[in-house]
């Protein structure tokens, strides 16, 4: 009965997840070709031994040469990893005070707080990058209201910049910042800063010595949830970014459904999975560390 | 509490919040020119109602939003079982990666992953392979909320079960569902909202005829600000808030009880 | 304890059957062992105490009879069946839970109707049974309550009341009066002697508080890191206990060290300090002529006296302290080797009209069988 517990869930996300990279692997040595599915070799099981052998021996590592030569791929990895990393860090400045302020609110607020950060999360995804497209276009509100106010005396462009995209980041993935460290801050015993005023610091002094590295638990976590998914966004850059905008999930995608170049997109998605490989693992170990030390 | 504080929670709120009031604002603007005031109408809503295109996709949205977060939430309320409960068992280290790292990977990969075992499969795509996909990416969700809860979960009340002559099924349904079922529910709505909101996986997954309201928002927003999507938008902002008040408010009262309950 | 208990004597018999019998029983978790070989027979309708500090395997013990742990190497034999290999669910035994384990969700009458329900008894039967229960733990009026809706005690008695209610062969009880307070424990324990013996169910009860053991048990076994130290009533651990660690435990002792000079059948001397006259009490377990020894007396035997009294066993010394207790008092006397012994009286007098007081030089005093002399 336990194992019939255990193989379902198991089995399933074998197929389901497992597996499927495997096959993205291997697509990612195959060749693109004007067929049904786009690409060769086919695996054909009823040709037998011979066929598995041919179909292995015409598996190669092209598509991956083809990404290390033309400049767009490592370019476009680049600039993701730069706008994922610059963008977490916008996250982090503006997420911290949020959570910190929540923290230290009174109590009888805090689940009030907690709703009004929620709720974004709730809210569909795409609806409030769309919002940002009102905003930022050059008829767009804030346009407007700079111009109303005689800041500026024409519109600028940030909508289809990367400024737009560290923007949408930054908004959208505000909750996943917020909540880890606001969870790290709330378990913090106020007696320890009183400890340390008691012993000469000020209040800014001791939350930069008490507060700041009892936070980073939750501050570490709250990067991962930024960091590793923005790396791969689609959205973001698609719809506030400009065509210039190098991200490697509008690459892929566009690989995929403009070009109808599979096995490049495969191999685009493999070398994304290994980037991110080490970022997964440090976040699976900070976890780990976390519920061990008896959260 | 500090002024400081005060202010950044002001600002804070206020950069979460303001985008989403624009957007509620201009869906009731008169004119078709997003960003210029041209008097309150409501008219947008009246043609978003109308428009079958979208009313289809709505409801293909929402079935596999049902049948998805369901899957889910029985796979992965049996993955949360299994990994609070069960000790060591063979590949238990894989059994936990692939349960949280889906947490994690960017939708683009798990999409092609998906789509291209479909192809392989000789799956058309549909309606269910949509289900299947987001069934797989939610259930790690479901797995995270409930192993949670069940990480507190008084274990001698299961032992009590099997002492009074329970079998393993029977202590499930009738000790420990009933009492984790806040959690179960809470994975559920988890699991359907992202099903609901989800863009890229469904865009891969997707058959040709099973169009979902976030593609079919995609395709119009891609062309820039349309007023209609600012209807929808408010629409389902209104849910949503309408949606977490109230789950918020039942919560509240879950939590009082169990407070009550365990002492 | 009642009467009946004075009579009750199974395991004196041998043509009794016991009920629950250990055959060398060990339990390991890896490389810890927490019950060590252990060789044990319960007979039925006895209310047999566990009894040992946190880690002894107390609960271990207990939980193997349960069916929740299964022994590395031996036997384990509930009414004649090899309990080998049977689940908890399918044993006739019930447990009463240290923390109660009431099912939140589920009122007071559906809690103790839950085993029931999954027993072959007749569906138009449980109603009575349930009623019976309540009657007997008296909770009639809260059958319709929630557990969060009455008192720590109250839930202590529904767990008792559900633990029975399909009458089984064996009851286990894990520190079931732990979370009460005194007042409430001494009655509860005289309850569920009460009910221990109207129902005439074995009862196997954990438990680290000696008194509790002393007041309900009709055996003890006191254990110590997996092995079994002493089983026998409780007066014969307390007043012949055959080891220092079981007379050390069990309430109040004086341990005088020494060699064990003459050993004469029943009666031991042993030469404790230089000058004075060897200590007579009775011959302990394991004690060799010429070999270390320990003589243990309770504080209640040792009298004390100003002036120099007539007995076996005399010793000088001078008033420490007295712990005055309200119903007796407790004199530390030290010995001229610095040593200190205890000695109870109780309060017949007004305690200012008492002759003895701090500093003075008194007389301890004891017969030649108020003591007993131990090997270890």
């Amino acid at each position: 009965m336990r194992r019939l517990l255990i193989a379902i869930p198991y089995i399933w996300l074998l197929l389901l997840f497992l597996v499927p990279f495997g096959i993205v692997l291997k697509i990612s040595l195959s060749d693109y070709a004007l067929s049904i599915p786009p690409f060769t070799p086919q695996l054909d099981l009823s040709t037998g031994w011979q066929g598995f052998a041919e179909f292995w021996s015409q598996l190669d590592m092209e598509n991956y040469w083809f990404l290390t030569d033309d400049d767009l791929y490592w370019k476009a990895y680049l600039s993701s990893l730069q706008i994922a990393a610059l963008s977490t860090f916008f996250t982090l400045l503006v997420g911290f005070p949020i959570a910190y302020g929540m923290a230290n609110a009174p109590e009888h607020w805090r689940p009030t707080l907690m709703l009004l950060i929620i709720l974004p999360f709730w809210t569909s995804f795409l609806i409030r990058v769309y919002a940002w497209i009102g905003i930022l276009s050059n008829e767009g509100f804030l346009n407007q209201f700079l111009l109303a106010i005689g800041l500026i005396s024409a519109p600028i462009k940030i909508l289809n910049t990367d400024i737009a995209v560290y923007i949408g980041i930054t908004y959208t993935y505000l909750p996943f910042m917020v909540l880890p460290i606001y969870a790290t801050l709330e378990k913090l015993d106020g007696s320890l800063l009183e400890a340390a005023e008691d012993l000469g610091c000020t209040r800014l002094q001791a939350f930069w010595a008490v507060t700041v590295p009892l936070s980073k638990p939750g501050v570490i976590a709250g990067c991962f949830l930024v960091f590793i998914p923005a790396l791969g966004e689609f959205v973001i850059p698609s719809l506030l970014g400009g065509s210039d905008t190098l991200m490697i999930g509008k690459v892929l995608w566009e690989e995929f459904f403009s070009n109808r170049d599979w096995p490049v997109a495969s191999a685009v998605a493999i070398i994304l999975l290994l980037i991110l490989v080490i970022p997964i693992i440090l976040f699976q170990r900070n976890e780990q560390k976390q519920r061990e030390a008896g959260n | 509490m500090t002024s400081f504080n005060v202010v950044s929670l002001t600002l804070g709120f206020a950069f979460l919040y303001i985008p989403m009031l624009i957007l509620i604002i201009y869906s009731f603007n008169e004119s078709k020119l997003v960003t210029v005031w041209a008097g309150f109408s409501i008219k947008w809503y009246g043609e978003l109602l109308q428009n079958e295109a979208f009313l289809d996709a709505a409801w293909v949205t929402v079935k596999v939003g049902f049948l998805s977060s369901t899957i889910a939430t029985v796979l992965g309320t049996m993955a949360a079982f299994v990994l609070v409960r069960s000790g060591r068992f063979f590949g238990r280290t894989l059994f936990s990666g692939m349960i949280y790292a889906p947490l994690v990977m960017p939708e683009v990969i798990t999409g092609l992953s998906l789509l291209l075992l479909f192809i392989s499969l000789s799956v058309d795509r549909g309606v269910f392979t949509i289900v299947l996909a987001h069934a797989t990416f939610s259930m790690c969700y479901v797995s995270v909320v409930v192993s949670s809860r069940m990480a507190t979960f008084d274990q001698s009340l299961e032992e009590a079960a099997y002492d009074l002559g329970c079998t393993g099924w029977d202590a499930f349904k009738s000790v420990t569902l009933p009492i984790i079922a806040p959690a179960v529910i809470s994975g559920w709505l988890l699991a359907f909202t992202l099903s609901l909101d989800d863009l890229v996986i469904a865009s891969f997954t997707a058959g040709p005829s099973s169009t979902t309201l976030p593609i079919k928002i995609f395709s119009s927003v891609r062309l820039g600000v349309s007023p209609e999507i600012n209807a929808l938008s408010t629409i389902i902002i209104g849910l949503v808030t309408v949606g977490v008040i109230v789950a918020s408010i039942t919560s509240k009262r879950a939590l009082v009880r169990r407070q009550q309950e365990t002492v | 304890m009642s009467s009946a208990t004075v009579e009750f004597s199974p395991w004196t018999d041998p043509d009794t059957t016991p009920l629950i019998s250990f055959e060398g029983v060990t339990k390991r978790f890896g490389n810890f062992t927490a019950i060590d070989n252990i060789n044990l027979n319960i007979y039925p309708r006895e209310f047999f105490a566990l009894l040992g500090p946190s880690g002894c395997g107390k609960t271990t013990l207990m939980r193997m009879l349960g069916g929740f742990e299964e022994a590395t190497e031996g036997t384990i034999t509930i009414d004649g069946q090899d309990m080998a290999g049977i689940p908890a669910n399918k044993r006739a035994v019930n447990m009463m839970f240290q923390s109660y384990a009431l099912f939140p969700h589920l009122t007071v009458a559906d809690n103790i109707a839950f085993g029931l329900h999954r027993s072959p008894m007749p569906k138009s039967e449980i109603q009575g049974r349930v009623d019976e229960m309540l009657r007997l733990v008296q909770l009639q009026k809260f059958a319709k309550r929630k557990p969060h809706q009455i008192s720590g005690g109250q839930r202590q008695r529904v767990a008792l009341a559900r633990a029975l209610a399909k009458a089984p062969k064996l009851l286990l009880l894990d520190e079931p009066l732990g979370a009460l307070d005194k007042k409430l424990r001494q009655e509860t324990q005289f309850e569920l002697m009460d009910i221990q013996e109207t129902t005439g169910t074995t009862f196997v009860i954990v438990t680290h508080d000696q008194e509790e053991a002393m007041t309900v048990a009709s055996r003890i076994a006191v254990m110590d890191n997996g092995l079994l130290k002493q089983v026998d009533t409780p007066d014969r651990i307390y007043e012949t206990p055959n080891s220092v660690y079981v007379a050390d435990f069990i309430g109040d002792v004086n341990i005088i060290t020494g060699t064990a000079t003459t050993v004469d059948g029943d009666a031991t001397q042993l030469t404790w300090a230089e000058g004075v006259a060897p200590i007579k009490g009775m011959t302990g377990a394991r004690v060799t002529q010429g070999e270390p020894a320990s003589f243990v007396i309770r504080p209640e035997k040792v009298s004390i006296n100003k002036s120099e009294p007539e007995a076996s066993n005399k010793v000088q010394g001078q008033v420490l302290d007295i712990a005055y207790l309200g119903n007796m008092s407790t004199y530390h006397v030290e010995l001229p080797n610095r040593q200190i012994i205890k000695s109870q009286t109780a309060n017949n007098r007004r305690i200012a009209r008492r002759d003895i007081t701090w500093e003075d030089t008194v007389w301890l005093s004891w017969t030649e069988t108020a003591g007993i002399v131990l090997r270890d």
